[in-house]
């Protein structure tokens, strides 16, 4: 292996060919600040344009300033990472960043959480000596996103994410100089581009350029209101991300703590969007060993592999840009949807509320929940499914708001009847969860024999892509598994060009799945972090008593008392869905 | 046109071409003719280069004279275009500035027809790779 | 040499002399020869050894040794390389490439063939501004008759070589000139620099090795193999070899396009071949290297141009912009001038140059209309200096320069500026002040007429009156006025 010798603020070192100096620095306990350099280890993501100008160091015979994060270590260098040149450089353009930027600190859904203030901070930046003019820009809102470009920095951070991670090209550096902007083709807003919502530029952006849409007020409002029920369901992958908001390390579970907050806030009902991940479960499981079958007895129209359907920025994604392949997803509306629809029918009839009499609350990691939850094959008569869906977040916001001081809440349990989960319906937080789920109710259904394992370490982990093959009973069973919309498309073009052997295959748009989503803690720029949530999944998988679908009486006795079974016509109505051509 | 397919195709053309040019300006030659180039890159064009290569054209023929007009590129003096550079048979070429119809008549009547001096020749200023 | 002959074209050679139509012309001048002889009779690394020999510096504004950029490129393995073409000429004023494709494209053509040879790339691709419709024609022409005698495509003189070369163009970014820009706009991407390294040698066109060089040091090339490398570096001065063509351009009589020997005096350009100041100004200041050069003094008039000298001075070769400043022209102005382009034409990628730049011109523009004080020359210095500093590429890392040039040679009309509120060449409008001299003016009333804003006021017969606080500094009262009882100050 080629090393290289180096010195750095005069210590020696010897690193890599092809260190750069920011890794170099990093590894010897130098901190270079960086603003627009983002790496997510292991999941292959990387911003690194260059632009921000923030790592900027001295190096030795070289006639100008070097950014660290570009710039690779050569033999004998020295560097220098805050000589007084460096450091002034480095304030001056920090000054010139804030100089367009707005003082919205007070009111910016960022703050505090915003990776410009805490570096204006850390440089200690006190006053702002070349004012001038503000780029301006108007507000584009969005049924999920908002994009409040005047205090974008042009870090590309979220263009990254949307054209390499995700592939679907909406954001991209538009106009000139100090009029350059991030923004979709033409210009346009967000709600007319093939944006899926899928919410990563949010999650990486390092100020308040990207913000969900809050529905904060909207979910106190309803709370605040005698005349209505309102109920609230909690994602899976909310559980093990909420508590780094109050100051947990990361990868703490916080369930009990959730629910318990959930019920001071005032909600009536306190719900698990896992109790209907268990239903998906039972609908996508069935309608996958109903092809299956079909096309084990030579069926050749019989469309295989199928895909899962529960994340909606991936629904969005294939309605764009596959429109031709909207027969091969499952029909079953993801959990939070089936929820919805159960809770505004079944629970609403046994509790005799009236329909608009009830509010249904969604806590979702996720910013595309918020366009999903508002499109029109959701509603009835105009009426949603779901009402509001607010990220974990929003939900850590309004504990905040409500003084509830969340470490010292005791812990609790979910409300019934549609707070009862399994295993399964848990690890749906996660990439890989959701075909893990579906094979362990598949296999006992299909080979009416018990599992003999039912953690599937094949299926886990970061990797992009990923597949296994399952043994049912002499049939194997061929599944993949995607997340990051980039790595959903390698494998669509797979299946166009019929190259695919796949009988299943689980998509999620988050790179990590659900406890990567957009609308999660941020984890700026920190891997780890997703990787101990994922960690978290698992663990409350494993607590768990009933860890397969199938096993959840709450959900055996929905079918018994409702819906007849899985696939009937009763849940197609309420728990199946069609897809649309949006070219 | 055939291919070029190695270095003595290459001098072929060459001689050609210098030889017919030789020809064309010698005075022993039957043939001799008044050769004429018109400045024609951007900033020619832009002054005028191509009314003025229509004007001559049009002029030389209604007068019966022989000579041959082609375009060629920028020589440079850019705040004297249009220029022309015209070779009389048996004679240096020299290059007229700011050449516009009533430029074209004098220099047709005068030095062409009469081999009379006209004002405004810009002298050539600068060496080329052949000196 | 002859004394009045201080030009010597070698890149402009062709230009002016050969029908760029036709291609017996350009043979008839030795055209393609270098390549037949390279291609029969001489290895790549023999060919790139005469390149190096003849000290050919890049034309395009780096200045970087154009046998070692072939060289590297020609080491960087892999299955396809390119040879790229950069006219995409975005200097303001600048038109020497255009120039050359315009007058001589075949020159261009015969060159990027040999590099492609020297470094083993089989394809070419012309880099050009849409804007030069008239160079695409010709060199649309001179593509295709090169193509019919062989002289492009399959096995060129029967050596086995194969290139061709296809048109870019270009949407008139001036930053897309920046090579990894260029590169970028070529792939369909946006035209933004990206760091450097990789350069474009090892990591170029669809990352593959790239070989990129300006149009006029490519014309320099058959030149170089015609009359060798040891001519070649005969002429010019001892880091700087050969010829650069300028576009003389300002309040110069001869204004143009010119090539002289590297080493010539800038007095040498202005007065003998440019034929001195106009209108029998006084001389006050040249800029050269476009947007991204200085501004130098009468002090710099004897210096020999070449790359070296002219960093020295605090400016730079560029591409060959050179515009000359008479008496009359305010320094301030300039700067802010140039600064306004370089605020059009950054690509906004980078803080420093996207924001540093407008900060700069608005401290120019601050000072220009008489809001300046003390402290704004010292924070343009300071912001300039990290701006050239931090920037991501040569443009906003030389952007600057015209503001640093000026300061340090014509601080004097700066400090008149902010500390007296004068302009002192009187341009800046918003620093002069028209009055009347009481004892000249009879009271006619028609500078009381014509004022639009109705700054004027005075009885018939009587001294009339400017309200400076009302008068918006048109100099329609001074135009009128028949009896010279206006002044300007
Ligand atoms: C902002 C900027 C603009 C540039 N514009 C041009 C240009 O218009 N033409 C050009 O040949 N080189 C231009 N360059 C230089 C190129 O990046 C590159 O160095 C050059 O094309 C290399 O060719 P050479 O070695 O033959 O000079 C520019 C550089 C910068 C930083
Ligand atoms: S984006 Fe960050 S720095 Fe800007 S106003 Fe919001 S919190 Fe403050
Ligand atoms: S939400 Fe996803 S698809 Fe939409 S702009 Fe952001 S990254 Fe792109
Ligand atoms: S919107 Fe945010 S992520 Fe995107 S470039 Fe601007 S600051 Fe960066
Ligand atoms: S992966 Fe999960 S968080 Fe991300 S968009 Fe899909 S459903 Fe939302
Ligand atoms: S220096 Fe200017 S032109 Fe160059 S990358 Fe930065 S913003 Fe773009």
């Amino acid at each position: 292996m080629d090393t290289v010798q180096l010195t750095i603020d005069n210590k020696p070192i010897v690193v890599k060919k092809g260190t750069t100096i920011l890794e170099a620095a990093k590894g010897i306990g130098i901190h270079i600040p960086t603003l627009c350099h983002m790496k997510l280890d292991d999941l292959n993501i990387e911003n690194k344009p260059g632009g921000c100008r923030i790592c900027i160091v001295e190096v030795q015979g070289r006639r100008n300033l070097a950014p660290a994060c570009c710039t690779e270590v050569s033999d004998g260098m020295v560097v220098n990472s805050h000589s007084i040149r460096v450091v002034n450089a480095r304030q001056t353009v920090m000054e010139l960043i804030l100089s367009d930027h707005p003082s919205d600190c007070l009111i910016c859904p960022k703050s505090g959480n915003c990776d410009l203030q805490s570096l204006a901070h850390q440089l200690g930046i006190r006053e702002i000596h070349y004012k001038g003019e503000q780029s301006t820009y108007r507000e584009d809102t969005s049924p999920a996103i908002i994009r409040d470009i005047d205090k974008c920095i042009m870090c590309r951070r979220c263009e990254m994410m949307c054209n390499e991670v995700q592939t679907v090209g909406v954001l991209s550096a538009i106009n000139r100089g100090f009029n350059a902007v991030v923004s979709p083709a033409f210009e346009m807003n967000l709600d007319h581009s093939v944006c899926t919502y899928c919410g990563q530029c949010v999650a990486v952006c390092p100020t308040g350029a990207l913000t969900e849409v809050n529905h904060t007020s909207k979910v106190i409002r309803a709370l605040s209101d005698p005349s209505k029920t309102v109920i609230v369901q909690t994602a899976p992958a909310v559980r093990a991300a909420l508590g780094e908001e109050f100051g947990y390390e990361a990868g703490t579970l916080v369930t009990g703590k959730l629910v318990s907050a959930l019920r001071r806030l005032g909600f009536d009902y306190v719900f698990d969007t896992d109790f209907a991940a268990d239903l998906t479960i039972m609908e996508e499981g069935t309608e996958l060993l109903n092809r299956l079958s079909k096309y084990l007895e030579g069926d050749k129209d019989v469309k295989l592999p199928i895909l899962t359907s529960c994340c909606p920025a991936w629904v969005k994604f294939f309605e764009h840009q596959f429109p031709q392949m909207k027969e091969i997803p499952s029909t079953a509306r993801s959990p939070q949807q089936m929820f919805g629809s159960i809770a505004k029918s079944y629970f609403a009839e046994k509790m005799n509320i009236k329909r608009e009499d009830l509010v249904v609350v969604s806590i979702m990691p996720c910013v595309a929940k918020k366009y999903e939850c508002g499109r029109d094959e959701f509603k009835v008569n105009g009426n949603p499914d779901v009402d509001y869906a607010v990220t974990t977040r929003e939900l850590a916001s309004l504990i905040k708001l409500a003084n509830i001081e969340f470490t010292k809440l005791p812990d609790e349990n979910f409300d019934n009847p549609l707070g009862e989960s399994t295993g399964a319906g848990v690890i749906f937080g996660t990439t890989g969860g959701v075909i893990e789920a579906a094979v362990r109710t598949a296999y006992e259904l299909y080979t009416k024999k018990s599992l003999p394992r039912l953690d599937f370490d094949e299926l886990r982990g970061m990797e992009g892509i990923r597949h296994a093959t399952i043994d049912f009973n002499g049939f194997p069973l061929n599944i993949g598994i995607a997340h990051g919309l980039g790595n959903a498309r390698k494998l669509l073009e797979k299946i166009e060009a019929g190259e695919s052997e796949f009988h299943a295959i689980e998509i999620m748009s988050c790179p990590g799945g659900c406890i990567g989503g957009g609308g999660q803690p941020y984890h700026h720029g920190n891997a780890e972090i997703l990787k101990k949530r994922q960690m978290a999944i698992y663990r409350e998988d494993k607590n768990k008593t009933l860890r397969k679908s199938h096993e959840n009486p709450y959900i055996i006795k929905l079918y018994e008392e409702y819906l007849g079974k899985p696939m009937s016509e009763k849940a197609h109505s309420l728990l199946h869905t069609e897809y649309f051509d949006r070219t | 046109m055939t291919r070029i397919k190695n270095l003595a195709d290459l001098h072929k053309i060459k001689e050609e071409v210098q030889s017919k040019n030789r020809l064309r300006s010698s005075l022993d030659y039957p043939e001799h003719l008044v050769q004429i180039k018109v400045g024609m890159a951007t900033c020619g064009i832009a002054s005028g280069a191509k009314e003025t290569m229509k004007y001559l054209n049009d002029e030389l023929e209604q007068q019966a004279i022989d000579a041959v007009v082609t375009k060629t590129g920028c020589l440079g003096y850019c705040y004297a275009e249009p220029t022309i550079e015209v070779t009389l048979p048996g004679k240096e070429p020299v290059v007229f500035g700011y050449v516009d119809k009533a430029k074209v008549v004098e220099i047709i009547d005068v030095y062409i027809k009469r081999g009379e001096q006209v004002e405004g020749i810009i002298p050539l200023n600068f060496q080329t790779i052949d000196d | 040499m002859n004394d009045n002959k201080k030009q010597l074209r070698i890149a402009l050679r062709n230009c002016g002399f050969i029908n760029p139509e036709i291609i017996d012309d350009y043979i008839s001048r030795d055209g393609y020869m270098a390549l037949g002889k390279c291609l029969t009779e001489h290895t790549p690394e023999e060919t790139i050894k005469e390149i190096k020999d003849s000290g050919l510096r890049g034309r395009g504004g780096g200045g970087f040794p154009t046998g070692l950029k072939w060289e590297i490129t020609r080491k960087s393995e892999s299955d396809q390389k390119y040879v790229v073409c950069n006219a995409d000429e975005g200097d303001p004023g600048a038109f020497m490439d255009r120039s050359i494709l315009e007058g001589d494209p075949h020159s261009v053509i015969e060159a990027m063939a040999i590099c492609g040879y020297c470094i083993g790339a089989d394809k070419g691709l012309v880099y050009i501004r849409a804007e030069y419709p008239l160079a695409i024609e010709r060199l649309q022409i001179a593509l295709s008759q090169a193509r019919e005698y062989g002289l492009l495509g399959e096995n060129i003189f029967r050596s086995g070589f194969n290139f061709d070369i296809e048109i870019r163009f270009g949407a008139g970014a001036f930053v897309c000139g920046e090579e990894t820009a260029l590169i970028h706009s070529m792939e369909g991407l946006r035209g933004e620099p990206t760091f450097k390294p990789p350069f474009p040698s090892v990591s170029g066109y669809l990352g593959k090795p790239t070989n990129v060089n300006n149009v006029e040091t490519f014309a320099n090339i058959p030149a170089i193999l015609n009359k060798g490398a040891a001519w070649f570096s005969s002429i010019g001065t001892e880091k700087s070899k050969g010829t650069k063509v300028f576009a003389l351009a300002g309040k110069i009589n001869n204004v143009g396009l010119i090539e002289v020997p590297m080493g010539t005096t800038l007095r040498e350009v202005i007065y003998e071949i440019g034929g001195g100041i106009r209108d029998g100004k006084k001389f006050k200041s040249v800029q050269t290297g476009g947007p991204s050069g200085g501004c130098l003094t009468t002090d710099f008039l004897d210096t020999p141009i070449d790359y070296d000298n002219l960093i020295d001075a605090g400016s730079m070769m560029g591409s060959g912009g050179m515009i000359v400043m008479d008496e009359d022209d305010c320094m301030v102005a300039i700067a802010k001038f140039y600064l306004e382009f370089t605020l059009e034409e950054s690509c906004g990628k980078c803080s420093p140059c996207r924001i540093g730049n407008k900060r700069l011109h608005e401290i120019l523009d601050k000072i220009t209309s008489g809001r300046g004080e003390f402290q704004d020359i010292e924070r343009l210095q300071l912001l300039s200096q990290v701006i050239k500093d931090t920037s991501l590429c040569g443009l906003g890392q030389t952007s600057p320069n015209p503001v640093l040039s000026t300061i340090a040679n014509f601080e004097d009309e700066y400090l008149a500026h902010v500390n007296e509120g004068k302009c002192p060449a009187g341009q800046c409008k918003a620093l002069l002040k028209y009055e009347i001299i009481e004892d000249l003016c009879t009271g006619c009333t028609l500078c009381f007429r014509n004022c639009p804003v109705g700054a004027i006021s005075g009885e018939r017969r009587q001294p009339h009156y400017i309200d400076q606080s009302l008068c918006i500094k048109c100099g329609v009262c001074y135009e009128k006025c028949k009896f010279n009882a206006i002044t300007l100050s």
